[in-house]
């Protein structure tokens, strides 16, 4: 943990992905607690049982607030339904994206793939990109220059991190990417981890999610009313909140450029309801160890190998103010990082990559 | 002229399991299906440097570990992303207790 004077490299496809490559840091084999096979496979079973139920009042709930919130419109009345819309929309999706997109939620597959373009719309990204930006944020978890799903950069930008909570930036981000992929266009970050061949569905995917956005704006335009975007786009705005609230906490302030997913993910105790919207990621160290475990199964799993994991933030609040000092000490010294304590029956923490430079963005 | 080796007895892979089998620098899968069938592919994903043999089989599915891409292991077929290319598979027989995969 020394003082860091340069800046880290985000770039995918810059001097980070390239010492990344060349050391073995990228695609390297990463720390697992031992579970024995046959307890492993059981864990790993899919049932549709779970998910089913979970969707069906995932469905009714979004069905409900929206109906309350279209019967109350032009009163004030209409605003806890589209609180709670907002957030079943914005926010749940992100899990049920997340979980689908892994093909663990459901044992079916169309059901997981149905319930992830659904999810991919309402969350504003596209299908096609995001699943393999995802591949690779668990292949190379928080890998400067590899990881693309970097939340929190650092030094951390926390003005950017709170308006986080606001969804703006995101939509500033996912709208006009969705629009360059529609026109055919993918970053060369995109095009580093989406093969070729799979590159022209992004653009597909993208052109059918602009397509119903321009639907729904021409919809309010002949409506001469501002509900149908309440309902359709805007709530990536509203109602995100949670999702950032929980997802912020799954490596922020943690390290980086290491190969054991117990130096840079936190597992975080939930209220029950924040575990409804967020599918049980919430157990995020035990995801990223074993992403094949479905989130139904996440804690048992966690009861299984927490005798190896550092103990658990108690609630989101207590996670927050731990790492709120990081952050700011990490606006001057960006190597500095949380390394959370072990109990005495975990084995030892992998970390010889993190010895490495961290390689500097050029000037 | 075909190479026959000795993966594993017949026993020590449960139905519909996958065991790891490692020969000449190379790592193989072996696969029981539900049917009491036996089958072998290469034994890391197309996708990425995964073992197969710590992921699910699920009919005639093998299921990756790292990312969730589904090969077909009877045919090597991928199923769809993350995973683009075809797994190699090898003939197998059963003799004497013993699975036996052609490497050669």
């Amino acid at each position: 943990m020394t003082a860091g004077k340069t800046k880290r490299d985000y770039s995918l496809v810059g001097e980070s992905t390239r010492i990344a490559i060349e050391t073995g840091l990228a695609s390297a084999e990463w720390y697992h607690t031992d579970v024995p096979r046959k307890t492993m496979k059981e864990l790993m079973q899919r049932s549709d049982g779970p998910a089913i139920r979970d969707t069906i009042i995932w469905i009714a709930a979004i069905l409900g607030s929206a109906a309350g919130g279209i019967w109350f419109w032009g009163t004030w009345w209409c605003v806890p339904f589209f609180l709670v819309y907002g957030v079943l929309y914005g926010s749940s999706s992100d899990s049920r994206w997340h979980e689908c997109g892994h093909g663990t939620a459901f044992r079916t597959r169309w059901m997981n793939d149905v319930v992830y373009q659904i999810a991919s719309f309402m969350l504003m990204r596209n299908p096609v990109t995001w699943r393999w930006s995802h591949a690779r944020h668990h292949t190379d978890t928080i890998i400067v220059g590899r990881d693309a799903e970097i939340a929190v950069m650092r030094p951390p930008d926390l003005l950017r991190a709170a308006l986080a909570f606001t969804g703006v930036l995101d939509f500033r981000y996912s709208l006009p990417t969705l629009v360059r992929n529609a026109f055919g266009n993918l970053s060369p970050d995109e095009k580093s981890f989406v093969p070729e061949m799979e590159q022209h569905k992004a653009v597909i995917a993208a052109r059918w999610h602009v397509a119903i956005y321009v639907a729904t704006i021409a919809l309010a335009l002949y409506l001469w009313s501002f509900l149908s975007l309440v309902l359709i786009g805007l709530p990536r705005l509203y109602g995100s909140w949670h999702m950032v609230l929980t997802g912020l906490l799954q490596h922020i302030g943690l390290a980086d450029n290491v190969t054991d997913h117990r130096l840079n993910t936190r597992t975080v105790y939930m209220n029950p309801i924040s575990r409804f919207i967020y599918w049980n990621m919430n157990y995020h160290v035990e995801h990223h160890m074993f992403p094949m475990v479905p989130y139904h199964a996440l804690p048992k799993l966690h009861e299984l190998i927490k005798h190896d994991l550092p103990e658990p933030n108690p609630s989101m609040w207590h996670a927050y103010r731990e790492v709120w000092p990081v952050l700011i000490k990490q606006l001057q010294y960006e190597d500095y990082f949380l390394k959370r304590e072990l109990p005495p029956t975990a084995r030892p923490y992998r970390e010889e990559f993190h010895a490495l430079t961290v390689p500097a963005a050029a000037e | 002229m075909a190479v026959w080796v000795e993966a594993c007895g017949v026993d020590d892979v449960e139905e519909e399991d996958v065991i790891r089998f490692d020969h000449g620098g190379r790592t193989f899968a072996i696969y029981r299906s539900p049917n009491d069938e036996f089958f072998a592919t290469d034994g890391y994903c197309t996708h990425e440097k995964a073992h197969l043999a710590d992921g699910l089989v699920m009919g005639d599915i093998i299921e990756c570990p790292k990312h969730n891409g589904r090969f077909n292991y009877k045919t090597g077929a991928a199923k769809g992303a993350p995973v683009c290319v075809n797994l190699k598979t090898y003939p197998v027989k059963v003799e004497a207790g013993k699975v036996m995969i052609q490497i050669g």
